[in-house]
């Protein structure tokens, strides 16, 4: 992918001589540079968060400054730390469902669709076609909701108030939509061990194509307002690079490894849900800046509504279940009445869902980047170990490589490029 | 046997577990295994396949030259490392695993590679953070949370759980559920704790300016030193 924009902005600042002159603006800006460079002063700590908006969670960053110059980040985490993975051995495989919701909160259906695969991969079980696809199409709302509020808030952070709102407003139309389908709008909970906790309600596609017309006319506002934007571009071209090579080592990835220009998306190169029936492309940045990934997010967004839109084509009426009575509740009246369907009820609800021994990892490509869950079964109806390879905590942990030798105000507009979930780093 | 143990779990019997993860690259070719084995020899121990997906046991002394090898061969180039974790199981007869979920982007392929150790004895393994700098803060979240202990790490600390944290590695089985000390001790503890502390000395560079720093200031970090309960 090509660079948008190659603008020359400069405004008037003082060079290192103390002469005034126009001084470029997100042209490889090097902090090195900065006039402030030759304090000979002590190197002074400043200290980030806990409770800070612009550490996006309960982050807390210990910032050794020189001047302005950041010369060590040192991250603490753990703040929000509740322990899932520990709680999951303890729990039947459909409870764990719960759980899942609360790791990554801004994408919580796309978390739910993640885990379900997971064990479905341990069981060896196919899921029905319209169950395919209406998890595709919860996937992709998540991607798009998750990257609105990386894109809002980070706007929030470098000054800009009003997109953020346009990008609430869009978010909020999302947000119904998944009320409608889960009643809930934050732990969603949607999915089960073979299926879905419920099919969409009439009128519900209807709904999602008005979103798909109206939502990239708004991403067309938020393409005008940033991208070309002197503030914007000035802050985030050549701020917290990363380069390719750097960005694997780290284990990087999602748009923060792609916009180093590697182009790996567990949906192509691991295809799961049959992505590879999707018509859709895969962004890559080029130069790994602030700015490549916010190009990257954005592009992601009109690729998620082309799959949804192909998705929705695709819908046909059909069941969400597998008919595997071992795996799934029988419905109500047939609880009630029927014999054999009162056991499996009581035997799932008592004894849960139990997969054969064996273990599975199982990544899928999330709005943050690859979320992996690692599962090992004995046997029984709970995990012997639950991993969750949370994509944000490893893209975090590039974090002080990322600062060092930027200036302080950049460790905002980087800490926001990386686009962190804190319930998900600490689990 | 009461159901509720049945391992095989009611009406799965011999099902057949066809993942639906087949495109996964993870059952392990010859291309790899063959090399691997003639270079390492006994130290490639067993490979185990579920769910389509293989495990390379290593004999833990040999393990980092084997991932080495894996990362750097030209024929494997495993260039990145998707997860590194570990697994107790219930039974206390099976091994403690080390869990490295390798994989390749430049041949689309993966490899999980596993070290078994004895979970009676003291956990150690070599670090893997000269190979892949991503392991640093998963190795040390295994270190937090299982007590592992990697050597050559540059800076194995806690990571979730805080640092002066004297209930033991959360994610071992014999932890139980809801913590080793009571819900009051755990309060006490945390109230008593001095916030100032966490400025670690030996990690901050401030430590070359503490004779400058106000008297006061110097008084808290000396006292506290890493958050000691007092």
């Amino acid at each position: 992918m090509t660079r948008l924009v190659e603008m020359q902005l400069s405004t008037p600042g003082v060079d290192r001589r103390g002469d005034i002159r126009q001084v470029p603006l997100g042209v490889q800006r090097r902090p090195s540079e900065s006039v402030h460079n030759d304090f000979g002063a002590e190197h002074m700590l400043v200290n980030i968060g806990p409770q800070h908006p612009a550490t996006h969670g309960v982050l807390r960053l210990v910032v050794e400054l020189d001047g302005e110059t950041v010369k060590r980040v040192i991250p603490h985490i753990g703040y929000l730390h509740s322990g899932f993975e520990k709680l999951g051995e303890y729990r039947h495989y459909n409870q764990i469902i719960p759980l899942t919701d609360r790791t990554d909160y801004l994408s919580p259906m796309a978390n739910n669709v993640a885990f379900a695969l997971a064990v479905e991969a341990l069981l060896g079980v196919e899921v029905t076609e319209r169950c395919r696809l209406l998890r595709v199409i919860a996937c992709e709302l998540s991607r798009i909701i998750s990257h609105l509020v990386w894109a809002g808030t980070t706007g929030i952070d470098l000054g800009a108030m009003t997109p953020f709102l346009w990008m609430f407003e869009q978010r909020e139309r999302v947000y119904n939509l998944q009320e409608a389908w889960t009643g809930a709008r934050l732990t969603t909970s949607m999915t089960r061990v073979g299926g879905l906790m419920a099919d969409i309600p009439d009128g519900w596609e209807k709904g999602l194509r008005e979103f798909l017309r109206e939502f990239p006319k708004t991403l067309r506002e938020v393409d005008t307002m940033f991208s070309r934007n002197g503030i914007w571009v000035g802050r985030t071209q050549g701020v917290g690079v990363i380069s390719a090579a750097d960005a694997i080592n780290f284990s990087l990835s999602g748009p923060m490894l792609r916009a180093s220009g590697v182009a790996y998306d567990v949906r192509k190169d691991r295809p799961y849900l049959g992505y590879e029936e999707f018509d859709f492309d895969v962004p890559v940045g080029e130069h790994g800046d602030i700015y490549d990934r916010y190009i990257v997010r954005l592009e992601e967004m009109f690729q998620s509504v082309r799959i949804l839109e192909q998705a929705v084509d695709r819908l046909r009426p059909g069941p969400i279940n597998v008919a595997d009575p071992r795996l799934v509740l029988p419905g109500k009246s047939a609880a009630m009445s029927d014999m054999e369907a009162m056991i499996f009820h009581f035997k799932q609800v008592m004894e849960g869902v139990r997969p054969p021994a064996g273990e599975v990892y199982f990544g899928v490509e999330n709005p943050k980047g690859e979320l992996g869950y690692y599962l090992v079964s004995d046997g029984t109806a709970k995990p012997v170990r639950w991993r969750i390879r949370p994509p944000s905590f490893l893209n975090l942990a590039a974090l002080p490589q990322l600062c060092e030798g930027a200036l302080l105000s950049d460790v905002i507009a980087i800490n926001a490029s990386v686009d962190i979930v804190m319930g998900e780093i600490d689990r | 046997m009461t159901a509720s143990q049945d391992a095989a779990g009611p009406g799965l019997v011999g099902t057949a577990n066809q993942s639906p993860t087949a495109r996964y690259q993870g059952v392990v070719p010859d291309s790899t295994m063959a090399p691997m084995r003639e270079r390492f020899g006994a130290a490639i121990e067993r490979v185990v396949t579920s769910c389509g997906q293989s495990s390379v046991f290593v004999a833990p002394h040999a393990a980092h030259a084997v991932l080495e090898w894996l990362r750097d061969d030209p024929d494997q180039r495993f260039d990145y490392l998707t997860d590194l974790t570990c697994v107790e199981y219930r039974d206390a007869e099976l091994p403690f695993e080390m869990v490295y979920q390798l994989r390749s982007l430049t041949r689309n392929a993966d490899l999980r590679v596993k070290i078994a150790l004895d979970g009676d004895g003291p956990l150690e393994v070599a670090s893997v953070v000269g190979l892949w700098i991503g392991a640093n803060w998963l190795e040390r979240e295994a270190y937090d949370m299982f007590g592992v202990v990697f050597r050559g790490h540059p800076d194995l600390r806690r990571i979730l759980m805080w640092d002066t944290y004297q209930e033991g590695h959360p994610l071992r089985k014999s932890f139980p559920l809801r913590g080793r000390f009571s819900r009051a001790e755990q309060t006490r503890q945390a109230l008593a704790a001095n916030p100032e502390a966490h400025y670690s000395m030996e990690e901050l560079s401030i430590a070359e300016a503490y004779g400058d720093l106000p008297r006061d200031m110097q008084e808290r970090l000396a006292a506290g030193g890493r958050g000691v309960v007092r």
